[in-house]
């Protein structure tokens, strides 16, 4: 059975036009948070189009607008449908969790779609079946996606986005819930399709928020900042494909971009890094004093010797920069770390940090969380203030939903009751949600 | 499955048959055997129940051995035609509540209070009304006791098919919605299978309770008027008439075998089929077995002939489901605004209720006779809680000693499972001869009555939860010699809590309804009466006194929610919040 879709022929027209987007989460009445600002996109047939940036830097709002399944606060999305094609819907999707239903076999989930436009019968099946055949799904049509690897529901998950034969095929960190080698086997057999011009698509646009996948198959990256997300940069990669990860152009360009994303706004340095906000509104990362402690061994230790490179840090870890990056900024927060371009240095302190017992680390941790965590100083100032030298959580909890979202508050909280059961500058009691001074006897 | 191409489908069906081993295997003989019987004996049901009401006259109940398998039949028909009667209202009204905010405002509390409600006292009501809907038909009797077992079986049922729609998988939904299924596409494709396991789950419990409430709702006096239904509970209350200990006892065996029956033939094979829609995406570890459902996946003939009926069914016209939406607001005050306003509508309507009720019971009953029923309530109270505590004392210890030990959890659960379906009002005549023949307080010696049928429940909640007890945890208690009561504080009790809770709380609930038939009961003309409100409640039946009927109703359902929120509620959400497992 032949694929009966062809890849149109290229035009210049936009595919997609995105003008001054902009949304807010959340409370109604302006205090939501704003996830996109004045977010322009426009994609054009023929390209690979990434969107990467860190988790809350609104890349999949963005994603899903285009994908109509939010209506954005603010500004248009254009979604051009072929011309003369008879298919309702110009975008498809392909999610991170895979989004098969448990309880329909591979084929019934390509269907889908199909069945949802009206397709007579037999078409759905001839054109599931193609799609199926063109995945590399061929035997497994009456599995259920419980007995397939996660490579393999991915890979039903594509070709129920396919099979419906979108102009544009947006793909929502697809090979983020994948194993390394499944997800590099997949992105290749991507690739090949796609170079080869074997699927009915015209474009591609992905979110991602690991920068060496972006190199290796974009065309075109944009990079959006975090808080309200924005697109920061906007990078041309023209490297020929097939591309090699150990090429020295390819590193260099992961380098570069590690340092766009660390970029701070212009104007005078911020010392809080990207930690949106300042004072008690400062949101924080939960990120393990464990993790911490662990980066500013590396660091220390050779070959970094105290300064590395964040791309090359990233490889020598096995982290993307997603989950690299955080900790990198709560390092900076808390003066252990300073980050220029695409460096990190150890401060002396946390020089002296990496040479001390358990006793010390605890001593220099509690010293920076109480002089530049705004949040750590204001919750043990109350508490010695109290006789009871006790506080109900809710209260500070409160305080900080003043200036964020309920979300970021909670992982606030977590973040700050966890570094100060640490340093032991305060208790922290979950069954009555409490704060103390005393120590647990 | 193979799916064939519709033009194509005759000429290729029949090399088909030609081709393939279509000659019927042993287990399309079994499964055909099966369903034949089922099905006649339906019809056959069915027939008896539209005859006129004069016939229930002319055709008494008769404790006659071979009446008894038709009479098993009418009780089981009631009982289904229940079943069905609920899944339709759930389809339908938790459809409703889930997908509109203002219908959701009213639904949820109501049905809240609706499952704690004792539906038995309703009968009285419903008897009246059903009978007056057709005056001469054996029908609207049927109806009263059809719609007694619905009342006691349709809430939980809305209630979890609800939470599963408010709970459907935010990735499904995106699909579903970037695709744009239809509202039936969207039902059938992801709300239904979503919701089965749950749904089952409660259908089961339904069902469980519901045999209780067939028995109960048969055989009614209120007032003047008494009905007796063909069925096992007529049979039973004849039996009682009579003093006949020997028709007691074939009521209980034939029961029994009932309940065996519907059990491994419907639901064992509903809960082994439902398995598939679970939405962990791994391979479940144990899965429910049925041997019956095994054959009918085994069958060859009955596949191929249900097959096209599947195809058939799939190409019918859709129904086409309104899109439920609410008219969008000008911005979130206003709707806000516009909430609010329904919310005082509702809560006036709802006081409205109250002070018709109140009016209605004023009319002929003082504040006396509401401390009187407060009074009696408390007594029934305090049965409930102290039998509550009893039954958790015997049940818990036997419960995780079962619960530990696989190999007698497998063979134990069935069985605790079809003792909570068994209803104990079939029993209630055994204890009453005890209770008689040995002269005992029947204010005491009643009271177990009330949590004979609902014990189980704790002991097969607790025998679930300690055999879910992880097996690191248990090598820990073992590594570190961790003594008897240790063992039990640290490990044991915290870990099967949330179980027990469940349990608990569906004990305690049941048992406020058993004590409407507990507290009073009969032996020939030997009447036993213990003080409390359940037994309030059936002399104000018996008598047709409406207005005490409604004020028992009322004290018990304030006793039931109040007990509900003071004491399950709590217990379950700090269950919830700190001994989770997982």
């Amino acid at each position: 059975m032949t694929m009966t879709l062809e890849r149109p022929a290229q035009t210049d027209a936009p595919l997609v036009e995105v003008r001054s987007l902009k949304h807010v989460y959340g409370k109604g009445g302006g205090a939501g948070l704003l996830v996109l600002e004045d977010v322009n996109l426009t994609l054009k047939a023929g390209e690979i189009v990434g969107l990467l940036g860190r988790s809350g830097s609104g890349k999949s709002t963005l994603l899903r607008s285009i994908a109509g399944l939010i209506t954005p606060t603010g500004g248009s999305v254009t979604v051009s449908d072929m011309a003369g094609d008879d298919s309702a819907h110009g975008v498809a999707m392909v999610f991170q969790s895979f989004a098969l239903f448990p309880w329909l076999t591979v084929q019934k989930n390509v269907e889908l779609g199909l069945e949802a436009q009206g397709v007579p019968v037999e078409e759905r099946r001839k054109r599931t079946l193609a799609a199926i055949d063109l995945i590399g799904l061929d035997g497994f049509e009456n599995a259920y996606p419980k007995e397939l690897s996660g490579g393999m529901r991915q890979r039903v998950g594509l070709a129920r986005a396919l099979v419906v034969q979108p102009s544009v095929l947006l793909m929502d960190e697809p090979f983020s819930a994948l194993d390394v080698l499944t997800a590099e086997t997949l992105r290749t057999d991507l690739l090949d399709l796609w170079s080869e011009g074997r699927m009915p698509i015209r474009s591609i646009l992905m979110v991602t928020h690991n920068i060496e996948e972006a190199v290796l198959m974009c065309d075109r990256i944009l990079v959006f900042s975090s808080n309200p997300g924005r697109v920061i940069a906007e990078i041309k990669v023209d490297l020929p494909q097939p591309r090699k990860r150990l090429d020295l152009p390819f590193r260099a360009l992961v380098d570069d971009i590690y340092a766009r994303m660390t970029a701070r706004p212009t104007g005078p340095p911020i010392r809080d890094g990207n930690f949106p906000g300042s004072g008690l509104g400062m949101a924080l990362t939960h990120v393990s004093s464990n993790t911490l402690s662990g980066m500013i061994e590396a660091l220390a230790a050779p070959p970094n010797h105290g300064a590395a490179e964040l791309g090359a840090l990233g490889r020598e870890l096995r982290m993307e920069a997603d989950e690299l990056l955080p900790i990198a900024e709560t390092l900076q927060l808390m003066r252990f770390a300073e980050i220029e371009g695409r460096t990190i240095r150890l401060t002396p302190a946390a020089r002296r940090y990496a040479d001390a017992a358990v006793d010390e680390r605890k001593q220099l941790f509690a010293q920076h969380l109480l002089a530049y965590v705004p949040l750590a100083a204001h919750i043990r100032r109350v508490l010695d203030d109290r006789a009871s030298h006790q506080a109900p959580a809710t209260r500070f909890r409160d305080e900080i939903e003043d200036f964020m979202s309920e979300a970021y508050a909670e992982e606030t909280m977590d973040a700050i009751v966890s570094w100060g059961r640490f340093a032991e500058i305060f208790a922290y009691h979950e069954d009555d949600d409490r704060f103390s001074l005393d120590d647990p006897a | 499955m193979v799916f064939l191409a519709s033009e194509r489908m005759n000429g290729r069906l029949l090399v088909r048959f030609a081709r393939a081993r279509l000659t019927p295997n042993r287990y399309d003989l079994i499964a055909l055997a099966l369903i034949g019987a089922a099905a006649v004996l339906v019809v056959h049901g069915a027939q008896q129940m539209g005859l006129p009401l004069a016939n229930l006259h002319t055709v008494p109940v008769v404790l006659d051995p071979a009446r008894l398998p038709e009479y098993a039949l009418r009780t089981t028909l009631r009982m289904f035609a229940a079943i069905f009667a609920s899944l339709l209202f759930t389809f339908v009204v938790a459809t409703v509540a889930a997908k509109s905010r203002k219908a959701e405002l009213v639904i949820i509390p109501m049905l809240d209070i609706l499952q704690s409600v004792p539906v038995l006292g309703f009968l009285t009501f419903t008897v009246t009304f059903f009978m007056g809907l057709f005056p001469t038909s054996e029908l609207g009797v049927e109806l009263a006791s059809i719609f007694a077992v619905f009342t006691a079986q349709a809430w939980n049922m809305a209630f979890s098919f609800y939470q599963s729609l408010r709970t459907l998988p935010g990735d499904l939904d995106e699909v579903a919605r970037q695709f744009n299924l239809s509202p039936w596409q969207r039902f059938i494709k992801l709300e239904l299978p979503f919701a089965t396991p749950a749904l089952v789950w409660n259908t089961m419990m339904s069902m469980s309770g519901g045999w209780f409430f067939v028995v109960a709702s048969e055989a009614i006096t209120v007032g003047k008027t008494t009905v007796t239904l063909p069925g096992i509970g007529s049979w039973i209350a004849l039996a009682i008439e009579r003093q006949d200990f020997t028709a007691v006892a074939w009521a209980v065996g034939a029961m029994a075998v009932v309940i065996v029956l519907y059990d491994q033939f419907l639901f064992r094979p509903i809960v082994a089929w439902a398995d598939k829609f679970r939405f962990e995406q791994t391979a479940s570890q144990e899965q429910p077995q049925s041997w019956f459902f095994d054959v009918l996946r085994r069958t060859r003939v009955f596949r191929r002939i249900a097959a096209p009926f599947g195809r058939a069914l799939a190409s019918l016209p859709r129904p086409t489901l309104p899109r439920i939406s609410l008219p969008k607001l000008g911005n979130a005050g206003s709707v806000r605004w516009f909430d609010r306003l329904w919310v005082v509508l509702v809560v006036i309507a709802a006081a409205w209720a109250a002070w018709t009720i109140f009016r209605y019971i004023a009319t002929t009953l003082t504040i006396h006779d509401a401390l009187t029923a407060t009074g009696l309530g408390l007594l029934t109270l305090s049965r409930v809680l102290v039998l509550i505590v009893i039954a958790s004392a015997i049940w818990v210890p036997v419960g995780v000693w079962i619960g530990l030990r696989p190999a007698w959890s497998q063979r134990i659960q069935p069985v605790a499972q079809f003792l909570a379906a068994f209803p104990a009002n079939v029993l209630f005549p055994i204890a009453v001869i005890a209770i008689i023949a040995w002269r005992l307080d029947p204010n005491i010696w009643l009271s177990p009555l009330i949590i004979l049928g609902t014990q189980w429940y704790i002991l097969f909640n607790v025998v679930a939860g300690a055999s879910a007890l992880p097996g690191d945890l248990k090598e820990v208690a073992g590594i570190f010699h961790l003594r008897s009561w240790q063992r039990w504080r640290d490990f044991i009790l915290p870990g099967i809590f949330p179980y027990y809770v469940t349990g608990a709380l569906t004990a305690s609930g049941g048992s406020w309804n058993a004590s409407i038939v507990a507290e009073v009961v009969s032996w020939g003309h030997t009447r036993l009466e213990a003080a409390g409100l359940g037994a309030f409640i059936a002399k104000a039946t018996t008598a047709g006194d409406y207005p005490r009927v409604a004020l028992g109703i009322s004290v018990m359902s304030v006793f039931v929610i109040a007990l509900n929120r003071s004491l399950w509620r709590p217990l379950y959400a700090y269950a919830e919040k700190h001994l989770r497992l997982d």
